[in-house]
C-alpha cells in the first residue's frame, strides 16, 4: 500500500460526498470557539474559508502579504466561473462538467475530488449573487453565460471581463464581516516564512512582519495554506509580482509531499514579450476565442501588416487542426499550437513570437457594439500596452506561464499528508489534473474554501481539543531561530547582483528548458544550471538595507531562493514523468500529428515528492489514479 | 435629538446645509434680480413693490431673518468643512497639478468671500442707508427706490464693484448650482450634463439680469425721472 | 530614453521625507512606469544603494496595490493605474516628480508606500451583504433587471487603489464609499442592510479622518476604474435617506 492515503469515501461517485458529509465529525458549537485556525492567503480560497469558518464560530487568523485581503491575485481573473446550473438549457450538468474537467486535466485528476467540485460548482452561485456579485444579466433579469475553452455548452458565468475580482471582492466582503464581527483577525502585509510542527503535526507558522520586520510565531489547531502557485518560478508570467511558492515550498520542506510540479498552464492569449525589461505578462481573457478567430501567415517570415495578408493567405489553424472546437480548444493544445506555428517561423510581431487574434469577423457579424459590451475593457487594456486599437488590427498574443496544476498532495478532505496542514486552492494539485479548463480556477478556490474545508476539517480537530501548544514551545523556537538565520545570512552576502537578476536568469532558463516543450536533455540541462545559479545567488546577491524595515529587496530574496530550490524540483519531475499530459509536453512523447501522448499504463498516477533533507534527492511517492467512472481516452478536440 | 446632532456632525449632514441653504440664497437671488428687472417698467412699477415690501413688516422681517440664517449657515458650514477638510490632507504634494483648471470650483471660497463683503457693503447702501447722504431725501419719498438705484450706479466705482462682485457671485453659482443639487442626492448618468449645463446657463442670465442695471444707469438709458 | 526624476524618499513613518534627484537612463519607451522603476532599483542596488520601495502586484491594473502620484496626478497622466502607465506617455528627457498618493489617513510607511488599511476598515463596518454560507437561494430565483445589475457592477468594479483620495485636495473617500454604498443598494439582496449600511460606512469614513467632498471631481477624473461621481450622489442620498429613516424609528 502506498504512503498516500487519498481517503475517498466509498460508494458510488454521485453519492460520496453526502456520504462523506453524513460520517463526518461535527464539533459541538459551544466547541468552535477553543479552536483556532491560521489561514495563509486571502485569496479566493483563503478569504472564502476565512469568511466560512469564522461564521461557524473557529477563530481564525487570516495572512497575507499583500496590503489588504482584496489584492490577492485571484483578482485578476478575467473570464467567468463555471458552474453545472445548465441555466441555458443546452444539455450541462454536474456529470457534464465532472467529464469535461476530468478531459480537460488529460485523465490526471482524482474523479471523487472533481465530482465534488463539479456538485458544489452549483452552490457557489447562489452564494456569490446573495453576496451581491453583480454578474452579468440578460434583460428578463436572469443570470447571463458564455462559452468557454474546453466546453461545448455554455456555463460560464461572468461579471463583465472582471470575474475574478468580483468574487474575491464578495469573498472579501464575507471575510469583512467577520473581522467586524471579531471572528476572524486579518494580519495584511506579513509573510509566512515557516510552518512549525509539533509532533508532527501542523501547529502554527513562523511569519514576518513586511513593515517592521519583526518575526513572530503563531500557534493553532491547523494551518490552512492558500497561498496560490508557484507560475513565478518562471520570472515572466501572468502572475502578480509577489506570488511565491514560499508557504508551499516551506511546507515541503518540512514534510508536505508536493505533487505533480512539473503540471504548469501555458495561457495561448496572452500580449507577447518585448522587450528584457520586462516585468511581467498579461493575460487577455480566453473569453476573447469566443469572438476572436486565431490565425498566422501560411507564409514563413510574412511580415506584411494584417490587413494586407489576402484570406487565402492565412492559416486559420485551430479551426483547421480542430474543427469541432475550433478556436475554442483547450489551453495546453491551443498554446501548442501557437508554439509550433511560431517555430516554423510563421509567427508575427518584431520578436516572431506571436499569431493573430482576430475580430473583424465579429465585428462584422455583430457590429462593433456588441463587441464593444463583451470585451470592451480587453481590448482597452490591449491599447494601453501595445499602443494598436484592436477593434482596427487584430491582436497579437503570444502563450505565457499562467497557472499551476501542481502543488501540495492533499487527500479527499484537502489534508496535506502532514495532518493538520490543509492545502486549498491553487496551492493544492487535486482538481485539474494535467491542465485546467478555463474558468475552473474560481470555481474550484471557491468550492475548496465555502464549501469542502467547513465540512471535513472537523475530522482532524475533534480530536485536537486542547492540543494547541503555545509560541514558547522548543519548535516554535526553533523555526523562529532558522528564520531569523536565514535572513541574516541573505543579508550578509552583499555581493554585486540584484535579486531579480537571479530571479529573470532562472525564469528564462526554465522557459526554454522546463517551458512548452520539455525534453530530456534539456531538463537534464537544467538539472545541471540550477544548482550552479543557486549556489551564485548564495554567494553574488546583494540584498540591501536591514531585517528591521519595509524591506523589498529582502522579501523578494527569501521568495527567489524558494524558487530556485523549486525550480530543480519542478525539472526532476518532467524529467520523471515520461509521458505528455495536458501542460506537460514531453517532445519524445507525441503522436505522429503533434499531440501529447500519455502513457496511461505507467503514468496514470499522481507523483508527489517528498524532502528527504538538503543536498538529498527527494523521493518520488505515486498515487495511483482510479477510473472507475470514465473511459481514458485520446483527449481529442477534432 | 440625537439624530439631528450626529446628521450635523456628520460630513454629509454638514453638506446637505450647505446645499439647503444654497439652494435658498439661489431662490432670494432670483426673487431679487426679478424685484430689480422692475426698474425698466417705471418708477411707479418699481416704486410700488417696494413700498409693498415694506408694508408687510411682519412677514419681511422672519424672511430677512431666515435669510440671514440660511447665509450664516451656509458660511459657518462651509468654513467648519474646510476646515476638516485641511486636516485630512495632511501634507501636500511638491509638485501641485489638478487634472485640469476649473475657475469656478477653485475659487468657491474666495469668490464667496468676496461677494460676503459686497454683500455688506451693499446692504449698508442701499438697505440701511448709510453711506450716500442723498438716499435720505429722495424725490418720491422714502419708497423711491427707483431714484435710489440710479444715483447710486451713477458712481462708476460703486457699479465697478458691483459689476465685479454680481460675476463672482454668479461664478459661485455656476458651480454651485450642479455641486448642490449633486449634493442633495439629484444627479445621474442622464442629467448630468442638463443639470451641470442648465446651472451654467442659470447663473449667467442672472448674472445678465443683474448687471443690465447698472450698464442702463452708466450708458444713460436709464436716467433719473423728474 | 532618459528621464530626471524627483522621487519623495522617507525612511519611515516617523521620519522626515523629501524630494531625491535621480536619472533614469535608456528607458525603453515600451517599458511601463513601473518598469523603469524597477530598470532604476537595479542599478541602484548594485551600487548597493538602498532601492525605491514602492507598492505593485498586479501590474495588469486590476489589483489596486500600485500607488504613485505622478507629477502630481494620482497614477500620473492617463486615467489608468500607475501599472498601466508606458513611459511613450512622457518625453525624453523630462522631469518626472514621483510622490506618494497623500492623506492624513494614508500615512506614509516608507518612500511610496502608504498604509490605506483605512478603506479596509471602512468596508468592514458595513460594506458586505450578510449571506451565511449555506442559506443562498438558488441564483436565478430573484430576477434582476440588466439595468441594476449593470448600474451595480459599474459601481463594483472600484479596485480600491485611493486614488480619488490622493486627488482630492480634501482627501475625501467619498467615491470610494459611494461605490461601495451603490454597489449593494442597486441589487435586490443589497435591501435589507442598505439604510444601516451607508451610516455605518459614512461614519467610519469620517472617523478616520477623511475630508468631505466639495465637488471638484478630480476623484473622477484619475479613478482607473472608471467610478463616476454620480456614486457620491448616490451617497449623499442614501445617507440622508438613512438619518432620517434613523430618526423616524
Amino acid at each position: 500500500m502506498s504512503v498516500l492515503d487519498s481517503k475517498i469515501p466509498a460508494g458510488s461517485l454521485d453519492k460520496k460526498w453526502e456520504q462523506y458529509k453524513f460520517n463526518a465529525k461535527l464539533i459541538n458549537p459551544a466547541n468552535k470557539r477553543k479552536y483556532e485556525i491560521l489561514i495563509v492567503g486571502s485569496g479566493l480560497a483563503g478569504a472564502a474559508a476565512a469568511a466560512t469558518l469564522g461564521e461557524l464560530g473557529f477563530k481564525v487568523k487570516c495572512f497575507c502579504y499583500q496590503d489588504s485581503p482584496r489584492r490577492a491575485h485571484s483578482i485578476a481573473a478575467q473570464g467567468g466561473i463555471n458552474a453545472a446550473k445548465n441555466y441555458q438549457n443546452d444539455g450541462d450538468s454536474v456529470q457534464r462538467l465532472f467529464y469535461d474537467t476530468i478531459k480537460g486535466g488529460d485523465f490526471r485528476a482524482r474523479e471523487a475530488n472533481v465530482y465534488r467540485l463539479a456538485q458544489v460548482s452549483v452552490n457557489i452561485i447562489d452564494q456569490c449573487v446573495a453576496q451581491g456579485v453583480p454578474f452579468a444579466r440578460e434583460y428578463g433579469g436572469l443570470l447571463a453565460n458564455r462559452s468557454f475553452g474546453g466546453a461545448q455548452v455554455s456555463r460560464t458565468f461572468y461579471a463583465r471581463g472582471q470575474t475574478g475580482q468580483q468574487l474575491l471582492l464578495g469573498a472579501y466582503s464575507a471575510l469583512n464581516r467577520q473581522i467586524a464581527e471579531g471572528n476572524v483577525e486579518m494580519f495584511p502585509r506579513t509573510e509566512m516564512l515557516d510552518l512549525v510542527l509539533v509532533d508532527g503535526h501542523a501547529k502554527g507558522i513562523v511569519a514576518r512582519n513586511m513593515v517592521t520586520g519583526e518575526i513572530q510565531s503563531y500557534s493553532a489547531d491547523c494551518v490552512i495554506l492558500a497561498t496560490g502557485g508557484y507560475g513565478n518560478v518562471f520570472y515572466l508570467s501572468t502572475n502578480a509580482k509577489g506570488c511565491n511558492v514560499t508557504a508551499t515550498y516551506r511546507a515541503y520542506k518540512k514534510g508536505a509531499y508536493f505533487a505533480n510540479p512539473c503540471y504548469t498552464q501555458i495561457h495561448p492569449t496572452c500580449i507577447p514579450v518585448t522587450g528584457d525589461y520586462q516585468s511581467k505578462l498579461t493575460l487577455m481573457s480566453e473569453s476573447l476565442r469566443n469572438d476572436g478567430r486565431v490565425w498566422a501567415p501560411k507564409k514563413k517570415g510574412d511580415n506584411r501588416p494584417p490587413h494586407e495578408i489576402p484570406e487565402d493567405e492565412r492559416d486559420y489553424y485551430l479551426e483547421r487542426k480542430y474543427p469541432s472546437y475550433g478556436n475554442l480548444a483547450p489551453r495546453d493544445i491551443s498554446s501548442r499550437a501557437a508554439k509550433q506555428v511560431c517555430d516554423e517561423g510563421r509567427g508575427v510581431g518584431e520578436s516572431g513570437l506571436g499569431v493573430y487574434l482576430d475580430f473583424s469577423d465579429a465585428i462584422k457579424r455583430l457590429g462593433e457594439k456588441v463587441v464593444r459590451e463583451r470585451y470592451d475593457n480587453l481590448f482597452e487594456m490591449y491599447e494601453q500596452i501595445t499602443g494598436e486599437n484592436a477593434y482596427k488590427t487584430p491582436m497579437r498574443i503570444f502563450p505565457a506561464v499562467h497557472y499551476t496544476m501542481g502543488g501540495l498532495w492533499v487527500d479527499y478532505e484537502l489534508m496535506s499528508n502532514v495532518p493538520g496542514l490543509y492545502v486549498l486552492g491553487e496551492a493544492n494539485f487535486s482538481d485539474h489534473g494535467a491542465n485546467r479548463l478555463g474558468a475552473s480556477a474560481l470555481m474550484q478556490g471557491l468550492a475548496d474554501g465555502y464549501f469542502v474545508i467547513p465540512y471535513t476539517i472537523g475530522n482532524y480537530l475533534v480530536s485536537q481539543l486542547g492540543k494547541r501548544p503555545g509560541t514558547d514551545h522548543p519548535e516554535f523556537k526553533k523555526a523562529e531561530a532558522e528564520v531569523h538565520a536565514r535572513i541574516k545570512r541573505l543579508l550578509a552576502i552583499k555581493g554585486r547582483r540584484s535579486v531579480d537578476s537571479f530571479h529573470r536568469e532562472l525564469g528564462l532558463l526554465l522557459w526554454d528548458l522546463c517551458g512548452m516543450g520539455r525534453t530530456e536533455k534539456s531538463l537534464q540541462r537544467a538539472l545541471k544550471r540550477i544548482p550552479i545559479l543557486r549556489e551564485e545567488f548564495w554567494t553574488n546577491v546583494n540584498v540591501t538595507g536591514e531585517n528591521e524595515e519595509l524591506n523589498q529587496a529582502l522579501e523578494k530574496a527569501g521568495r527567489v531562493a524558494d524558487f530556485l530550490e523549486f525550480g530543480e524540483l519542478m525539472c526532476l519531475d518532467a524529467l520523471q514523468r515520461r509521458e505528455s499530459c495536458g501542460g506537460h509536453f514531453r517532445e519524445e512523447f507525441q503522436t505522429a500529428e503533434g499531440e501529447a501522448l500519455r502513457d496511461d499504463e505507467q503514468f496514470a498516477h499522481v507523483a508527489a515528492w517528498e524532502f528527504t533533507g538538503e543536498k538529498k534527492p527527494p523521493i518520488r511517492h505515486t498515487e495511483q489514479l482510479e477510473f472507475e467512472n470514465v473511459h481514458l481516452a485520446t483527449r481529442s478536440y477534432k | 435629538m440625537n439624530f439631528i446632532t450626529s446628521f450635523y456632525n456628520s460630513s454629509i449632514g454638514k453638506k446637505w446645509i450647505v446645499a439647503l441653504t444654497g439652494l435658498v440664497l439661489i431662490g432670494y437671488v432670483i426673487g431679487h434680480m426679478a424685484g430689480n428687472l422692475q426698474i425698466f417698467a417705471g418708477p411707479e412699477k418699481i416704486n410700488a413693490y417696494a413700498a409693498f415690501l415694506h408694508s408687510l413688516p411682519g412677514p419681511l422681517w422672519v424672511i430677512r431673518i431666515f435669510l440671514i440664517v440660511c447665509l450664516v449657515l451656509h458660511i459657518v458650514m462651509t468654513i467648519k468643512l474646510a476646515v476638516e477638510n485641511r486636516s485630512a490632507k495632511a501634507q501636500k504634494n511638491e509638485y501641485q497639478a489638478t487634472t485640469s483648471f476649473k475657475p469656478a470650483k477653485a475659487t468657491m471660497v474666495l469668490s464667496g468671500l468676496v461677494v460676503l463683503a459686497f454683500l455688506v457693503l451693499h446692504l449698508a447702501h442701499f438697505t440701511i442707508r448709510s453711506i450716500d447722504p442723498r438716499f435720505h431725501e429722495l424725490p418720491r419719498g422714502e419708497f423711491d427706490v427707483h431714484s435710489m438705484v440710479i444715483l447710486g450706479f451713477q458712481n462708476v466705482w460703486y457699479s465697478g464693484f458691483y459689476i465685479i462682485a454680481v460675476f463672482l457671485l454668479c461664478l459661485h453659482l455656476s458651480h454651485g448650482f450642479q455641486s448642490l443639487l449633486q449634493t442633495l442626492g439629484i444627479n445621474s448618468k442622464k442629467v448630468r450634463l442638463p443639470i451641470t449645463y442648465g446651472g451654467q446657463a442659470l447663473s449667467w442670465l442672472i448674472f445678465a439680469g443683474y448687471v443690465a442695471v447698472p450698464i442702463a444707469v452708466l450708458t444713460h438709458h436709464l436716467t433719473l425721472v423728474p | 530614453m532618459n528621464l530626471k526624476l524627483k522621487v519623495w524618499r522617507q525612511k519611515n513613518a516617523q521620519s522626515e521625507g523629501k524630494l531625491v534627484d535621480y536619472e533614469a537612463r535608456n528607458i525603453p519607451p515600451a517599458a511601463s512606469f513601473l518598469e523603469m522603476l524597477d530598470i532604476l532599483n537595479d542599478e541602484l542596488q548594485a551600487k548597493g544603494e538602498e532601492p525605491i520601495a514602492f507598492d505593485h502586484d498586479c501590474r495588469e491594473g486590476i489589483c489596486g496595490t500600485c500607488s504613485l502620484t505622478i507629477n502630481g496626478i494620482a497614477h500620473g497622466p492617463s486615467a489608468t493605474t500607475t501599472c498601466q502607465l508606458y513611459m511613450r506617455t512622457f518625453k525624453d528627457g523630462e522631469t518626472i516628480y514621483i510622490e506618494p498618493f497623500r492623506a492624513r489617513s494614508f500615512p506614509v510607511m516608507r518612500d511610496l508606500v502608504t498604509d490605506r488599511a483605512a478603506l479596509d476598515r471602512i468596508k468592514q463596518a458595513g460594506g458586505y451583504i450578510t449571506a451565511r454560507v449555506g442559506s443562498a437561494q438558488d441564483a436565478n430565483s430573484t430576477l434582476i433587471p440588466k439595468t441594476a445589475a449593470d448600474l451595480s457592477m459599474e459601481a463594483a468594479a472600484c479596485i480600491g487603489c485611493g486614488a480619488c483620495v490622493a486627488a482630492c485636495p480634501n482627501a475625501s473617500a467619498m467615491l470610494f464609499v459611494g461605490a461601495s454604498v451603490t454597489h449593494l443598494a442597486a441589487l435586490p439582496q443589497g435591501q435589507p442592510e442598505r439604510r444601516e449600511r451607508a451610516l455605518r460606512m459614512v461614519r467610519k469614513m469620517d472617523e478616520e479622518g477623511f475630508g468631505n467632498c466639495s465637488n471638484h471631481y478630480e476623484c473622477e477624473a484619475v479613478c482607473p476604474a472608471e467610478i463616476p461621481i454620480t456614486v457620491i450622489s448616490n451617497l449623499n442620498r442614501e445617507y440622508a435617506a438613512a438619518s432620517a429613516r434613523e430618526a423616524a424609528i
